[in-house]
C-alpha cells in the first residue's frame, strides 16, 4: 500500500481554466496553420475582382502608362546594376570551377542558359519587389489609413479598377521586360569578366552561348517573369489595399508585402519550372 | 425626380439600422430623419457609433439590417451600377479631408467632373475655378494638399464634395483636432454651403460648441441608438439622462 497522498480532485475553476488554455491553443494552431490559406484566398479574391473590374470600361491609359513607368523605367538602373555584377560573378566562378576540368569554353553557355531560365527572371522579379512592390503597398496603405481609398467609393469610383488593375498589368507588362533587360546586360557583365579579365576567347564564349540557348530558353524565363510580375504587384497591392492601423500598420504591410513576394517568387519558380519541363511537382 | 419626392421636407429616412462587427452589436436599431436643405447634426460621445453609422450612410459598409430610404429608394439595398449612381446623391468630407496628396488641388476638385462627366477641359477648368473661388481658394489651385493649411484643406474637400452638384454632403468630424479660429471657420463654411447651393448637411461630431452655431436638427446617439433628436433647444431641454449628462459636460447653455 502506497503512502503517497491521494492528489486533489480537479475544481469547475481548475477545469474550466484548463479547457479555456486548450480552446486558446487550437485555435493558435488552426489560426498559424490556416493562415496561408486565407492568405493565398485573399489573393485569388483581388485578382478575379481585378479580372472583372479591369475589362470594364472607363480604361484610364494614363494610369497604366504612369503604372509602367513607374514600374519598369524606374528599375532600369537597378537592375542592370545588379545584372552587371549577377553576371560578373558568375563568370567567375564558372571560370575557376570549369578549369579544373579544362572545360572554361563552355562558360558563356552556361551563364546564358542560367540567366535566361533562372536568374534573370527571379533576380529581376526580386529587384522589382524591393523596389517598387514595396513603395506601392506604402503608397495605397497611406491612401487607405487617411481615408482616400474611402473617397475613392463615395466618388463612385471602383478603387480596385483604379489603383489595382493598372499596376497588376503594369507587372504583367514590364517585368518579363526588365527579364530580357537583367539577360542582356548579366551576359554583358560576365563576358566582360570572362573575356576582359580572365582572358577567355571572345569568339567562344559567344559560339557556345549561342549554340545552347535557344528560343525555348528564354520563353520558359519570360513566362515565368509574367506569372512573378503579376505575383509580387498582387501581393503589394493586397498588402496595401488593406493596410490597418496608421503609420505603424503600413510599415507592417510593407514589412509583409516584401516577404510573402520574395517566397511567392521562389515557390512559384519551382511551380512554373516543374510545369513547363513536364516534370510533375514534386 | 418626382416632385411630391423633392417636395418632401425629409430627405433622407433611417429605419432600423443595426451593423455588428462579430459579438460587437455597433447599432442597435437607428432611426432617424435626415431634413431636407437643413443642417442635421448627429452628436454623441466616442465609441457610440457615430463613424460607424457615417460608413454605412454612405454605403462604405454594408448595413446589417435596416432602410435607408433616400428620394424614395433604399440605399441600402442598392447593388451595383444602381449603388454607384446613388453614390452620386451624397458628396463626403472625411475628418481629415482625404484629398489625393499626389494630385494639386485643382486635379482634386477636377477629378469627379473627369470621372463622371464628358466636359471638356475648358468646361472643367470654369466650373473647378468657380467652385474654388467660391469657397475663397482659387489662389492655391496650383498647389499639392501637403502645402495647405487644416482649414484650407477642408475647404477643398467641401469643393470636391460638392462639384458634382450632389444633393447631401456627410462631414465627419469636421472640426476635430482644429484650433478654434478654424472651427469656427469650419462652421462657418457648412452653413455657406448649405446656403449656396442648398444642400442637405449631415454633421457627425463631438463638438457641443459647433451644435449652438449650426445645427438646425439635432440627435443624440447613445450606446448604438438615437437616444433624442429634435432641435437643439429640444435637446438641450432633454430628460433623456446619457443626453442631459453630455450637454451639462460640454457646459453648452440656453443663452448662446
Amino acid at each position: 500500500m502506497s503512502d503517497a497522498a491521494p492528489s486533489a480532485p480537479a475544481t469547475p475553476e481548475k477545469t474550466s481554466k484548463l479547457r479555456a488554455q486548450a480552446r486558446d491553443a487550437s485555435e493558435w494552431l488552426a489560426k498559424v496553420f490556416l493562415s496561408p490559406f486565407v492568405e493565398i484566398g485573399a489573393l485569388f479574391k483581388l485578382l478575379w475582382e481585378s479580372v472583372f473590374w479591369g475589362i470594364r470600361p472607363p480604361y484610364r491609359g494614363r494610369l497604366f502608362v504612369e503604372a509602367m513607368e513607374f514600374i519598369g523605367i524606374g528599375s532600369i538602373f537597378l537592375v542592370s546594376l545588379t545584372a552587371v555584377f549577377v553576371g560578373g560573378v558568375l563568370a567567375l566562378q564558372l571560370v575557376d570551377g570549369f578549369r579544373d576540368f579544362g572545360a572554361e569554353n563552355q562558360t558563356g553557355a552556361v551563364i546564358g542558359l542560367a540567366l535566361a531560365r533562372e536568374v534573370g527572371p527571379v533576380f529581376a522579379a526580386l529587384m522589382v519587389t524591393s523596389r517598387a512592390g514595396s513603395a506601392m503597398t506604402t503608397e495605397l496603405g497611406s491612401m487607405r489609413v487617411t481615408n482616400q481609398i474611402d473617397a475613392l467609393v463615395t466618388m463612385a469610383v471602383n478603387p480596385v479598377q483604379y489603383l489595382v488593375v493598372p499596376r497588376l498589368v503594369a507587372g504583367f507588362v514590364m517585368v518579363p521586360v526588365l527579364t530580357m533587360l537583367f539577360n542582356i546586360v548579366g551576359v554583358a557583365g560576365a563576358f566582360f569578366v570572362a573575356v576582359g579579365l580572365l582572358g577567355l576567347d571572345p569568339g567562344v564564349f559567344m559560339d557556345r552561348l549561342k549554340w545552347l540557348v535557344d528560343w525555348d530558353d528564354v520563353s520558359q524565363g519570360l513566362i515565368k517573369s509574367m506569372v512573378f510580375g503579376v505575383a509580387v504587384t498582387l501581393i503589394a497591392c493586397r498588402q496595401g489595399f488593406y493596410a490597418r492601423g496608421g503609420a505603424a500598420g503600413v510599415g507592417r504591410a510593407t514589412n509583409r508585402a516584401v516577404v510573402q513576394s520574395a517566397i511567392a517568387i521562389l515557390v512559384l519558380d519551382y511551380l512554373v519550372t516543374s510545369l513547363v519541363l513536364g516534370q510533375g511537382f514534386f | 425626380m418626382p416632385p411630391e419626392v423633392k417636395d418632401d421636407p425629409i430627405h433622407v429616412r433611417i429605419r432600423d439600422l443595426h451593423k455588428s462587427y462579430g459579438d460587437h452589436h455597433v447599432l442597435k436599431g437607428v432611426s432617424l430623419d435626415i431634413h431636407r436643405g437643413k443642417t442635421n447634426l448627429i452628436i454623441g460621445p466616442s465609441g457610440s457609433g457615430k463613424t460607424v453609422l457615417m460608413r454605412q450612410l454612405i454605403r462604405l459598409e454594408n448595413p446589417d439590417s435596416g432602410q435607408l430610404m433616400v428620394n424614395g429608394i433604399d440605399f441600402a439595398k442598392l447593388e451595383g451600377l444602381n449603388l454607384a449612381a446613388m453614390r452620386r446623391t451624397f458628396g463626403m468630407v472625411f475628418q481629415m479631408s482625404a484629398l489625393f496628396d499626389s494630385m494639386t488641388v485643382f486635379d482634386n476638385v477636377a477629378f469627379p467632373l473627369r470621372e463622371h462627366t464628358g466636359f471638356s477641359r475648358k468646361e472643367i477648368r470654369e466650373r473647378v475655378m468657380d467652385r474654388l473661388a467660391a469657397f475663397g481658394v482659387a489662389a492655391a489651385a496650383q498647389k499639392l494638399p501637403a502645402q495647405l493649411s487644416g482649414g484650407m484643406q477642408k475647404r477643398v474637400a467641401v469643393a470636391r464634395a460638392m462639384i458634382l452638384e450632389s444633393e447631401i454632403l456627410i462631414y465627419d468630424e469636421p472640426t476635430t483636432g482644429l484650433d478654434p479660429i478654424t472651427t469656427e471657420m469650419v462652421d462657418e463654411l457648412i452653413i455657406e454651403a448649405e446656403e449656396m447651393f442648398g444642400v442637405t448637411s449631415i454633421v457627425i461630431s463631438h463638438d457641443m460648441a459647433s451644435v449652438v452655431r449650426i445645427a438646425n436638427y439635432l440627435s443624440f446617439l447613445h450606446q448604438g441608438e438615437i437616444a433624442a433628436t429634435g432641435t437643439p433647444e429640444d435637446l438641450l431641454h432633454s430628460e433623456h439622462p446619457a443626453t442631459s449628462e453630455f450637454i451639462r459636460a460640454s457646459r453648452i447653455s440656453l443663452d448662446w
